[in-house]
């Protein structure tokens, strides 16, 4: 029981602590700092001639989180295979 | 879910199957100038697997499939894409593009091999060839263990204290 109203309050710490912060999120729809976007916008075409900026974006300016999406495939997938391989026994 | 489709299912899935291939390709290759990359051009790769699975039935796509080129495949891909990521750091930083040619540059010049966005249209190639090999290798795994599970329906008990 006391274990029980221990649980309780930190959640309403928690939930009160992460409630408060959201006077610090910037409005939906409002990019807050529009620098990098216009940086990626007017250079990703003279810099890496790619029509397509996204790729660039992914492939080139952000290409830790391409690694890190390959990641996520291979952990998927060994879990896969983990999961579904044969002989139970 | 073993068996196959009718003749006439199966005769469009023959046809249509390689076009997805086809297709598919085409995605990964232009990554770096139309709308898709790597990873869209390598889903619909890997679709063909259970396109061909679905329509001709396991007995006899799993008879002739070999899970370790997919496997081989996921591992090339990835050590490409991790290979090309490394090949940055001489010239400046982990996935610095060192093919990129500017665009003025690339105005004047002739196509070659190598596309004008440098290591994008390569990791482009890198990571279809990663994620066609691993969806396929989760698709054949998944149904390999859907076959298991039916087999220990249908067939007789084979003991379960051995």
């Amino acid at each position: 029981m006391k274990l029980k109203a221990l649980f309780i309050a930190a959640t309403l710490v928690l939930g009160g602590v992460l409630l408060s912060g959201l006077d610090a999120v910037h409005p939906f729809g409002v990019p807050g700092d529009v620098a990098m976007d216009e940086y990626f916008l007017d250079h990703a075409m003279e810099e890496r001639s790619s029509e397509n900026v996204v790729t660039s974006i992914v492939f080139d300016y952000r290409g830790f989180d391409t690694l890190g999406e390959s990641a996520v495939l291979f952990t998927a997938l060994c879990s896969v295979v983990m999961l579904f391989r044969k002989g139970r026994k | 879910m073993r068996k196959p489709l009718s003749l006439v299912a199966r005769t469009v899935c023959d046809l249509f199957a390689w076009f997805l291939i086809i297709f598919g390709v085409y995605v990964i290759i232009h990554g770096d100038v139309t709308p898709g990359g790597g990873f869209q051009g390598g889903a619909i790769v890997g679709s063909f697997m259970a396109l061909l699975l679905v329509a001709h039935g396991g007995d006899r796509v799993l008879e002739w499939v070999k899970t370790s080129i997919y496997w081989i495949m996921l591992f090339v891909g990835l050590m490409m894409f991790i290979g090309f990521g490394l090949r940055g750091i001489p010239e400046g930083a982990f996935f610095y593009n060192f093919l990129a040619v500017p665009h003025d540059v690339a105005k004047t010049m002739a196509h070659g091999l190598i596309p004008f966005s440098g290591t994008i249209g390569v990791m482009d190639i890198a990571v279809g060839i990663e994620v066609a090999g691993g969806l396929t290798v989760i698709i054949l795994s998944m149904f390999r263990g859907i076959v298991l599970h039916d087999f220990a329906d249908s067939r007789k008990e084979t003991g379960h204290d051995g």
